[in-house]
């Protein structure tokens, strides 16, 4: 399957996740929102860049509860909760926000 | 309690001195597949399992010590060769199993 | 409803199977549900700690890469077998997690006290 964005085709797996990290870039990221029927915002890319920064500093995609930890230690303990996450990406943060941040589905996130 | 296998012959692998290594008192042995070579008496375990077999169960499954054509005169006899139904029981026996595979 | 004991059991090195890897990913799922959890290495699983696995050349994720995740899941109880580290001829230093480094006695006893065994 693939995705056409910028007259890019962009291969993805059965469930909407970028195959390659590589491919990813912000109209990619707007293109896989508004899949989700999200318009992303300031709060939203930061998420996003702390979820690829996550991932090429563990190659993981954090399930909930590291993402929480992680956003708690990097942006502080305010946006640190679920609550705030479940708000931006609805309804499961660890999967919408990883994809819409083009890494592979969370393998751990059952 | 807890029920250790080894399915690895001692003669290539190093799996039966590890278990030997971390096995309890209280701790019960079965070796299957090629861990049933561990129970011949030339085996380079077999001091260590003769010893360890003074403390309580060896077990080795029937099947897999028949299909390798290893007969009681060549085991140690610490081993006690069990059948399925003996593998069955001693699983539910105890209320963990660590294999070494 | 109690949290169960649950140990992790690695005896195998990081790349020859796929063990170790499905091992992480069994603990990563595990660590959702709040269960008391902890991660063992055994033997050649010592393997699995080294620092700076580079395996970009076999298409496999690097352990030593992922394994430091392990305390944003809030998995922190994380034991190594002291004999084989010294049979490897490793220290704690070499390792990419803080570990702590248990006698064989002291691994028996720790198995003895879980509710569930994991082997990998």
């Amino acid at each position: 399957m693939h995705l056409c964005v910028n007259q890019r085709r962009i291969p993805v797996d059965k469930d909407g996740y970028l195959k390659q990290l590589d491919d990813w870039d912000p109209d990619v990221a707007r293109y896989l929102a508004a899949r989700e029927n999200l318009s992303l915002s300031a709060a939203h890319w930061e998420i996003i860049e702390l979820l690829r920064e996550f991932y090429r500093e563990f190659e993981v995609s954090p399930a909930m509860r590291a993402l929480v930890k992680q956003t708690g230690k990097k942006l502080g303990a305010e946006k640190g909760r679920s609550i705030y996450l479940m708000q931006l990406f609805p309804p499961s943060p660890a999967r919408v926000a990883s994809k819409i941040a083009g890494l592979p589905r969370p393998t751990n996130c059952l | 309690m807890i029920l250790h296998t080894v399915n690895k012959s001692p003669f290539s692998h190093s799996l039966l001195e590890a278990c030997l290594a971390i096995m309890g008192a209280k701790h019960s042995l079965l070796l299957l597949e090629d861990g049933v070579y561990g129970t011949l008496k030339t085996s380079p375990m077999a001091a260590a399992l003769a010893e360890r077999g003074r403390a309580g169960a060896i077990y080795a499954l029937e099947a897999d010590l028949r299909a390798r054509g290893l007969t009681d005169t060549a085991l140690l006899s610490c081993v006690k060769p069990i059948d399925y139904a003996g593998f069955v029981r001693l699983a539910t026996e105890h209320s963990k199993v660590q294999s070494w595979f | 409803m109690n949290p169960k004991k649950i140990m992790v059991i690695n005896t195998h090195a990081p790349y020859g199977k796929a063990t170790a890897r499905e091992s992480l990913d069994a603990v990563l799922a595990a660590s959702a549900y709040d269960q008391d959890l902890s991660l063992l290495f055994l033997g050649d699983a010592v393997f699995q700690l080294l620092q700076q696995q580079d395996t970009a050349a076999l298409e496999a994720k690097s352990l030593s890469t992922a394994l430091p995740v392990l305390p944003l899941y809030d998995v922190t109880a994380i034991y190594a077998q002291q004999s084989a580290l010294d049979a490897r001829g490793l220290t704690r230093a070499d390792l990419v997690l803080d570990v702590e480094c248990l006698e064989n006695h002291q691994i028996t006893a720790l198995m003895d006290s879980q509710d569930i065994l994991l082997s990998f």
